[in-house]
């Protein structure tokens, strides 16, 4: 990380100069133009009302410039008495009225075109959730989550923050070159938003209902975008990668994908069928638990008072294990708890559960085998 | 400020009659100085609640604040700004200046005018004191989307929804009590198109508050029955519509973003001519200009949501409703310059303020022109392109527009002149400031960085860094801002009943300070020519 | 009274009035956009009522895809799954397809499934004859079954529509809102 001091140096730079460097990395100071054809539309209708804008800007804020130098009491000590003079009303409400219209006729253009999803080649299903995407190609029906790769350490402070700082993920999304691809856009709980600014995709995720964009990319790449609706505490941290590859490596990636999945049902199988000692899952349950649940029940186990109830000595992990599994599994109707099911393997699901119920004084040695989990499925 | 008591002090303790005066005061310019008084207190609070923000985001990183209670600081912030500070304000200014400026002798409600200030103290202390319930303060931005708000809100949501009841009441019926003083008690002679634009400006604000805040109003109810009474209007697994809530919101809340701008209109209007020696241009114009953006204000809410998945025909609607806004906004400020064109310019603080108002609020408009355009917008909305539009036209034209008024009445009010030297530093200060938090965001929304995040990418890192020291900077412009109006109410030069020499105006028939009854006889209107149009 | 106050009083009761009249069109809004949805379908939401007319096949060249999505909502624990993927629709053709649903459960569960079709304009065009989103289903514990759809698209489907996603997001249904328990899985419901 920069020092603050060259960052203030940096930082202070009149933004006249920075118009120069639009290339420094800490400085960018314009939309970006994209990789799509309606990217760069969308980039040259910026680009139109900016100067349209400045130039009406120029015209007015110089009249009154003037007025400040010329009509100052100083230089002009007898006012003139003029209220009124409906030529020139007239004129100021008609031109712009006509500029207005100039720029309405090439943004409708381009919206139309946005809005024509017909013929696409490709679709995919995007869910949101707090505070990650799960990307599902409908087609190939292949699906996966992605999640920040950034680490705490980072975001605290405490390591130094790495050039794609809050813009990493675990797994991207992959795409093909020239393929028109469709998203479909949906959310498991609250409003969030799909923002890809170098396609120049924005659709908002509505739980309960699927919004449609879709996009065409040429150029292959890795481009990165974030969340954009506020949805809660993790609103920052959800970034989104999409991986553009040539069609050939794209369907070699989605051959891959199937065999990694074949291969994992095999690891679960193997999983499944070995009993587990409760020494062998705590250290895993230990380490499912910080990634995915501390968050909101915290390290400790004692939640948030008010918000997110504590696992500590609670009913629900000291109970009956059906009861926790489900709640695990399932997520809990209106609330912020989530499914975790179809986010983590029975294996998983297990070590967290036979963690819940061991740590912070939840002696209840219950130790869950996944075998069981793969019942509940 | 007048020192005139009213109420029969008698042998009370001086406590007991200074509490009883205030609070049962009927009189419109002791509840114009309380709404001032709350406004600057609620002005000062949600501002220490921006330093927060904007400390946090001085660095990437998490440094100071969880994200948890970021969001929480920057729902407050909005709330209590538009709520508290803002709106309080210009009801304060309404109700000292409205009589004054159309020879009433008071408010034509004065005791539900007591009732509707007096309902904000509670309402304000209700939603501050979220801050330290379980799960803390409201944390879904001022706009609380459902199902953010509702299924997934914090316990405190319903605190917040009983103050948004009781904002909502006061707002309407400060509202009522300002449309009938305006429609009932103009002096003889004063016809509507002779009123003052302020007066004109503040009518159309009330009919646009007595039409929203109900909406409003409906909208919180509909939460607290879906929070609370199993009802589904806003929650897609009962059959509702979370889109829905964004349509019922925004109804409300464009309009709304009027209700802060339109009096900020009238102040300019008024300014701007005495400090010119020259009439106002076009003031058939304004009024009209004025109207349509009123009404223009109820048929562009879609332009919040054009990410929602709003069919095509929907989206050019609501972006050609958007753009012909420009006109009318246009008139107006085209009118005000060339109200200043050859007139006799000086340049004393409350000019300047309008000045820096007409300028700065012109850049939010430009922005807000961009915004219109739909394709463009997919990439602008929920940045801090956004950001920086609403707040160059909400601080040059909500905050500028009122300190503008205060240094232009205050000595009306207090019957001392202000410090002309420490208002210029004070405006200069802001005025920089200003533009050196809210502009770089311009800058950081284009290039990416989404509105609303604790957090950000290292790209965005040199202007988070400017636009911090900019809110510092614009913060302590606001601390000597409060210690000038304290220096002016303890003492200073005497002013005259006209303060401005090219004031023109029934409000500077009356002497400075202006006495605690004005106007008890109607006064008679001068000649009665269109220049006569403060 | 003189005539000011009168006057004033007669203000003060109009805006009054006005303000009242407001509140009640926040919530005539809920209604109103409804009917707005369903005379434009702008948010996607099919129609809940059954329709019985049989069309008639004018555009027979013209093909539809139309993709089934199937998801669950918290809290239940469902496996929820179209049969087909998707279908290949001529405009006016009836068609019936199933969703698999599977309760995973140890206790009886009620659920209501919601609609959703993108393009949103597309919903005033596919037409339900039978659908399960009609009414609140209910599994009991471990049970399964499939459920049907029933439907054809009008040929009135605007030309650039060629793909249509219908999503079906099944919610549990809180015991309060439970409308009915019959026998079977028919409960009745809207």
């Amino acid at each position: 990380m920069t020092s603050l001091s060259d960052r203030l140096g940096r930082g202070l730079i009149p933004a006249v100069l920075l118009l120069f460097s639009e290339n420094s990395p800490g400085s960018a100071i314009n939309m970006r133009e994209g990789v799509t054809d309606m990217s760069q539309r969308i980039y040259g209708l910026h680009q139109i009302s900016l100067w349209v804008v400045t130039i009406v800007g120029i015209v007015v804020f110089g009249a009154m410039f003037y007025s400040f130098f010329a009509h100052r009491r100083s230089r002009h000590p007898n006012p003139a008495k003029f209220h009124d003079n409906v030529k020139l009303e007239i004129a100021w409400t008609l031109v712009p009225t006509l500029i207005l219209i100039a720029m309405a006729i090439p943004a409708t253009t381009v919206l139309l075109d946005i809005e024509d999803n017909s013929s696409s080649d490709l679709t995919v299903l995007i869910t949101a959730s707090q505070w990650k995407w799960h990307y599902t190609y409908v087609e190939a029906d292949i699906g996966f989550y992605s999640r920040l790769a950034t680490t705490q350490e980072q975001i605290y402070n405490r390591e130094p923050k790495e050039e794609n700082y809050l813009l990493q993920v675990d797994n991207p999304l992959v795409l093909p070159t020239n393929k028109k691809v469709r998203f479909l856009v949906t959310s498991d709980d609250v409003i969030h938003s799909w923002w890809l600014p170098d396609f120049a995709v924005k659709q908002d995720a509505i739980p309960g209902y699927i919004n449609e964009a879709w996009t065409r990319v040429d150029q292959p790449g890795l481009y990165r975008g974030q969340c954009t609706e506020l949805c809660g505490m993790g609103h920052a941290f959800m970034p989104i990668v999409v991986e553009v590859r040539p069609e050939a490596e794209f369907d070699a990636w989605i051959a891959d994908q199937r065999l990694a999945m074949a291969l994992a049902s095999e690891t679960a199988v193997a999983d499944r069928n070995k009993t587990w000692s409760m020494e062998e899952l705590l250290p895993m349950g230990e380490e499912v638990f910080l990634e995915h649940c501390a968050a909101c029940h915290q390290p400790d186990g004692m939640g948030q008072t008010g918000k997110y109830p504590a696992l500590a000595g609670s009913e629900m992990t000291t109970g009956n294990i059906p009861d926790h599994l489900n709640q695990v599994m399932n997520g809990k109707a209106d609330t912020e708890m989530q499914a975790w099911a179809p986010q983590l393997t029975d294996l998983e699901i297990a070590a967290v559960i036979t963690y819940e119920r061991n740590a912070w004084g939840n002696d209840t040695s219950d130790v869950v085998q996944p075998m069981t989990v793969y019942e509940a499925r | 400020m007048s020192t005139y008591g009213h109420a029969d002090t008698g042998t009370r303790h001086p406590l007991v009659a200074f509490a009883a005066r205030w609070l049962l005061t009927t009189n419109h310019k002791e509840i114009g100085t309380l709404y001032l008084w709350l406004s600057f207190t609620l002005f000062f609070i949600a501002g220490a609640l921006a330093m927060g923000i904007r400390a946090e985001l001085f660095q990437p990183g998490i440094q100071l604040i969880e994200p948890e209670f970021y969001n929480q600081l920057v729902t407050m912030h909005g709330l209590i700004m538009v709520f508290g500070a803002v709106m309080p304000a210009f009801v304060g200014l309404a109700n000292w200046m409205i009589p004054l400026m159309i020879g009433a002798p008071d408010m034509a409600l004065p005791r539900l005018n007591n009732f509707s200030f007096w309902i904000l103290p509670f309402a304000f202390t209700l939603l501050l004191s979220s801050f330290f319930m379980e799960g803390g303060a409201p944390n879904y931005g001022w706009t609380f989307y459902a199902p953010l708000s509702t299924t997934y809100g914090p316990p405190s949501t319903d605190f917040f929804i009983f103050s948004i009841h009781l904002m909502g009441i006061s707002s309407i019926l400060g509202a009522i009590n300002i449309i009938v003083t305006i429609l009932n008690l103009r002096a003889p002679g004063m016809t509507l198109m002779k009123m003052p634009l302020f007066v004109w400006t503040w009518l159309i604000t009330a009919f646009l508050l007595i039409m929203v805040m109900p909406v409003l109003a409906g909208a919180v109810t509909m939460m607290l029955t879906d929070r609370h009474f199993g009802t589904s209007f806003f929650d897609a697994s009962g059959g509702g519509d979370p889109v829905l809530f964004q349509h019922i919101f925004w109804f409300f809340g464009h309009p709304e973003v009027y209700i802060m701008i339109l009096p900020g209109f009238g102040i300019a209007s008024q300014i701007i001519p005495t400090f010119a020696r020259k009439p106002l241009f076009g003031y058939t114009s304004m009024v009209w200009a004025v109207g349509s953006i009123a009404f223009l204000s109820f048929i562009v809410w879609g332009h919040h949501m054009f990410t929602t998945g709003m069919p095509v025909f929907g989206e050019l609607f609501f972006m050609y409703a958007t753009m012909l806004i420009a006109v009318p906004t246009g008139v107006k400020v085209f009118n005000w310059v060339t109200t200043m064109w050859r007139g006799s310019l000086t340049f004393e603080t409350p000019m300047l303020f309008a000045i820096g108002f007409v300028i700065l609020f012109t850049i939010g408009g430009f922005s807000g022109l961009m915004l219109a355009i739909v394709p463009a917008d997919f990439q602008y909305h929920d940045t801090m392109f956004v950001v920086a539009h609403f707040h160059y036209v909400l601080y040059p034209g909500a905050i500028f527009g009122t300190m503008a008024a205060v240094y232009y009445w205050l000595p009306k009010w207090t019957g001392h002149m202000y410090d002309e030297r420490l208002g210029k530093i004070h405006f200069w200060l802001a005025a920089i400031a200003v533009n050196m938090t809210f502009f770089p965001m311009h800058f950081t929304g284009l290039a990416g960085m989404p509105r609303r995040v604790v957090d950000y990418s290292l790209q965005f890192a040199d202007f988070n860094v400017v636009s911090t020291i900019g809110a510092g900077l614009l913060g302590l412009s606001q601390v000597l801002f409060l210690y000038i109006v304290v220096k002016t109410i303890r003492g200073g030069p005497k002013a005259t009943a006209q303060v401005w020499e090219g004031a023109e105006g029934l409000e500077w028939t009356v002497p400075s300070p202006a006495p605690h009854h004005t106007f008890e006889t109607p006064p008679v209107l001068e000649d009665s020519s269109g220049d006569a149009h403060g | 009274m003189n005539s000011t106050s009168r006057s004033k009083l007669n203000h003060t009761s109009l805006l009054a009035l006005l303000a009242v009249g407001m509140f009640g069109f926040a919530f005539a809004l809920v209604p109103l956009y409804e009917v707005f949805c369903e005379l434009t379908g702008i948010n996607g939401r099919t129609s809940g009522q059954a329709e019985t007319a049989s069309p008639a096949v004018k555009d027979s060249k013209r093909v539809f895809t139309i993709q089934f999505l199937a998801r669950t909502g918290k809290g239940l624990a469902w496996e929820f799954r179209p049969t087909v993927q998707e279908m290949q629709v001529k405009p006016g053709e009836i068609h019936t397809t199933w969703f698999y649903v599977r309760n995973r459960a140890n206790k009886a569960v009620t659920a209501q499934a919601v609609p959703s079709i993108s393009p949103g304009l597309a919903a005033l065009h596919l037409k339900k004859i039978e659908c399960f989103c009609f009414n609140q289903q209910q599994l009991a514990a471990n049970g399964e079954m499939e459920m049907p759809l029933q439907f054809y698209i009008d040929a009135e489907l605007p030309e650039e529509i060629s793909t249509l996603s219908l999503s079906y997001t099944m919610y549990p249904v809180p015991e309060m809102k439970i409308t009915q328990i019959e026998t079977g899985n028919e409960v009745k419901v809207r």
